[in-house]
């Protein structure tokens, strides 16, 4: 039923793919030994800035998984037949990157072996167990979805009818993962940054337009490497979806800048301050967030005009400006900024190690290295049911 | 079958290496040698009847940590009516078992299960002498 | 019932709904802050910092702590645990601290410490409530169950909170042995001498200050000689806006 043999069967190109990621995630293994030996402080995380670039990946990439509803939806209810090939590739997906969230929160944990306390005592007033909760009921099911549509596919046989529930459930299940990971940051009485209403709809914006330019990439990739073609329609109408969420999350950003910076409310305006312009002379941050709002514009320049967004090639360009800026905004930026200035006024600055960098590459691998696989077996199975 | 005389060299080395405790015991004359407790000097009773810490003295501390630490318990009745103030370093160690080294070490370390990593944070207190305040005076109220 | 896989499946996830519904029904049921305690006339300890009082360069406070508690004294500030310490007074208050105010307070360095709210940010958002609010106002930290997520420290409006980003020990100048150390991994803070207010004792900070201006006692008691300080003169929280409600005041 798991059509794994399909996965242990492929050319050069897949198997030095693959080499080389578990190559990155064995340094990182090394590198995450030594975090246990010494502790966290093989970081750069400091007492003032107690979340960094594993939290910004986490936060980042609950994002792409919740992405898969923005194909999901259109082919399984509004009959958006263009997607029809492309939905597995948006589960597959998002399976990928909530493992890759569950990783990162995994490797920021002090005690990890005590992590199952979450579970243990469930504490309902606290976002965090919320937050794996749904981020495990989410896996869950897109785990079923998928693996049960491509097992008919397969066998060449139609969809069971219980699916379409369970289909029916992870679009608003998609919605609330991601909901609940704003809602661990925007409810903090001691971070002014992140206290805006605003940020879950941020946070859904840009994930609506982060996460399909991914897949849009992905199906280009697929196309160019291996049989499997998503069709144009697809990607033209996944170009659309990232151009629409892509200009709400832009709009969400300049009024966040309006009420962060009218009101004089020193509060309200450090944190976009500081990732904008720097406190006390230090700017860490300034040159990324500034890159992320150069990318973010010059890819609505592309996806707002219909002739530069009508080729393909232009639209990928697009996509990856989309996809960077994003990351740079969501996944650099935004957690580390949250903590500066400190509750005391203080400026620290965060400077990731290379270990640290290298666990989080090595987190990065096993997403790649998982998708791969899935990927894989999709489009062996689409061969042979051909 | 030409292979018999391989197959029962082969297994002759299976045999021996997963027996090499027992016979690597008798060898060092350690796997007869009951592990050394050192009771403790003055108490001749303990806060639980032998045989119910000789089984179960872990689950007696988790009872222990979370009525001290989480429901602020901090006293605990023995079964003969003494009490004690509940306290890893100061009551278990402090005023009765001495020595984790001489105690706690000695049968964990003959059954090679590790102690738990409670001595990461608690003190192993080698002396007896320590008496303060913290300590435990049998039947003070808080 | 034959035991088919279906059947079993269904076994299985009776068991598992009925073992999770009694699990978050429990849960759901247990105050959210609160744990212990014999419920009768409730004590709220709190602490009054007399800022006029407070000498410039006097650590005292801090000295009898850190040694009561095992703190680590580790030179990196980003890795420096700290459970009560000295701010200027401008940084405690800011929005207090305009160029017109008075300037004998501008240069006072005041002991800060966790605030022991009312309404705890840290404790609302502890995923395992490793830390919570005592029936007496304490809001204390479980070692055991921290699983080191930090959320309390992002929680924080003040930055009370301290982890413990390396092994404590090697950094802790003189061992007191009957009080444990922490180890990696584990977030803590001041814990307003929980263990020497069971023994009838004051903070180790309020019986180390010369000055004697720490005061501490019983908020909940009306005669209590906090209680008695805070009527006659003008005790400051840090941050009330934010609803919090601390413990801790400080009289100008």
């Amino acid at each position: 039923m798991y059509m794994l043999d399909k996965a242990i069967s492929g050319g050069r190109r897949y198997w030095i793919w693959l080499a080389f990621l578990v190559l990155v995630i064995a340094i990182a293994f090394v590198c995450y030994i030594l975090q246990l030996i010494y502790g966290l402080g093989i970081t750069g995380m400091s007492r003032d800035i107690s979340w960094g670039i594993y939290i910004g990946q986490f936060t980042f990439f609950v994002g792409i998984g919740a992405s898969a509803v923005m194909v999901v939806l259109p082919y399984y209810f509004h009959n958006v037949k263009e997607f029809s090939k492309v939905t597995i590739l948006g589960e597959f997906l998002a399976i990928a990157a909530v493992i890759m969230c569950m990783l990162f929160i995994f490797v920021d944990m002090g005690q990890p072996t005590r992590v199952l306390n979450v579970l243990l005592y469930p504490t309902l007033h606290s976002m965090m167990f919320w937050d794996m909760v749904s981020l495990g009921g989410y896996l869950l099911l897109n785990a079923v979805i998928s693996a049960v549509m491509l097992d008919r596919e397969y066998k060449g046989l139609h969809a069971p009818g219980w699916i379409k529930p369970v289909i029916l459930l992870s679009v608003p299940w998609a919605i609330s993962i991601h909901t609940v990971t704003a809602f661990l940051y925007c409810g903090l009485p001691g971070r002014p940054l992140w206290m805006t209403a605003i940020l879950a709809p941020r946070f859904l914006a840009s994930a609506f337009a982060s996460g399909p330019s991914l897949l849009l990439l992905l199906c280009l990739i697929l196309r160019r490497l291996t049989t499997f073609d998503a069709g144009n329609e697809a990607i033209r109408k996944l170009g659309v979806i990232v151009a629409y969420a892509m200009s709400v999350n832009v709009f969400f950003l300049l009024l966040e800048l309006f009420t962060a910076l009218y009101s004089h409310i020193p509060e309200h305006g450090t944190g976009i301050t500081y990732l904008y312009a720097g406190l006390e002379g230090k700017h860490p941050l300034v040159p990324f967030m500034w890159l992320s709002a150069i990318l973010a514009v010059a890819s609505l320049i592309v996806l707002l005009v219909p002739k530069l967004r009508g080729d393909t090639r232009i639209l990928a360009a697009a996509a990856v400006l989309v996809f960077v800026s994003l990351w740079l905004d969501k996944g650099v930026g935004l957690i580390v900024a949250g903590f500066v200035p400190s509750p005391l006024d203080d400026v620290t600055v965060y400077t990731p190690t290379a270990p640290e960098l290298a666990i989080t590459a090595g987190v990065w691998a096993i997403g790649a290295f998982i998708l791969t696989v899935f990927y894989k077996i999709t489009v062996s199975v689409r061969e042979t049911a051909q | 079958m030409r292979d018999r005389f391989l197959i029962f060299c082969g297994l002759f080395v299976f045999l021996a290496i997963f027996t090499c405790p027992i016979w690597h015991g008798i060898a060092a004359s350690t796997s007869t040698a009951e592990p050394e407790l050192h009771l403790p000097d003055g108490q001749k009773t303990c806060v639980a009847p032998i045989s119910y810490m000789r089984s179960a003295h872990m689950q007696l501390l988790i009872d222990w940590r979370r009525g001290d630490v989480r429901e602020h318990r901090l006293f605990y009745t023995a079964y003969d009516g003494t009490r004690y103030k509940v306290n890893l370093t100061n009551t278990c160690l402090g005023q009765c078992h001495g020595s984790k080294q001489k105690f706690c070490d000695n049968c964990h370390n003959y059954v090679a299960i590790p102690t738990p990593s409670c001595w990461d944070c608690h003190q192993d207190v080698s002396s007896r002498a320590v008496t303060t305040a913290t300590a435990a005076v049998p039947g003070r109220m808080p | 019932m034959k035991m088919t896989r279906k059947n079993f499946l269904r076994l299985i996830g009776a068991s598992a709904l009925a073992t999770g519904a009694g699990r978050l029904v429990k849960a759901a049921g247990s105050a959210a802050n609160s744990l212990g305690g014999n419920g009768s006339s409730r004590k709220r300890w709190g602490m009054a910092i007399d800022v006029t009082k407070c000498q410039k360069g006097c650590n005292d406070c801090i000295r009898a702590c850190n040694t009561a508690h095992n703190i680590p004294q580790i030179a990196d500030p980003n890795h420096e645990i700290k459970w009560i310490w000295k701010e200027p007074y401008g940084k405690l208050f800011p929005e207090l601290f305009a160029d017109f105010g008075r300037q004998d307070l501008a240069a006072s360095q005041l002991m800060t410490l966790c605030n022991h709210c009312a309404d705890p940010p840290c404790t609302r958002v502890c995923p395992t409530q490793a830390t919570w609010k005592r029936d007496d106002g304490i809001v204390m930290m479980d070692y055991h169950r921290c699983i080191g997520c930090r959320y309390c420290m992002a929680g924080c409006p003040y930055g009370s909170r301290s982890f413990n980003w390396i092994d404590p020990r090697p950094y802790i100048k003189t061992m007191n042995p009957q009080y444990p150390t922490r180890t990696k991994g584990v977030v803590e803070k001041c814990n307003f001498c929980a263990e020497r207010l069971d023994d009838g004792l004051l903070p180790a900070c309020v019986e180390a200050c010369t000055e004697k201006a720490l005061i501490f006692g019983d908020l909940n008691d009306a005669n209590s000689e906090i209680r008695q300080v805070l009527r006659s003169r003008l005790g400051m929280q840090r941050k009330p806006e934010l609803g919090t409600d601390p413990s801790v005041f400080y009289l100008v």
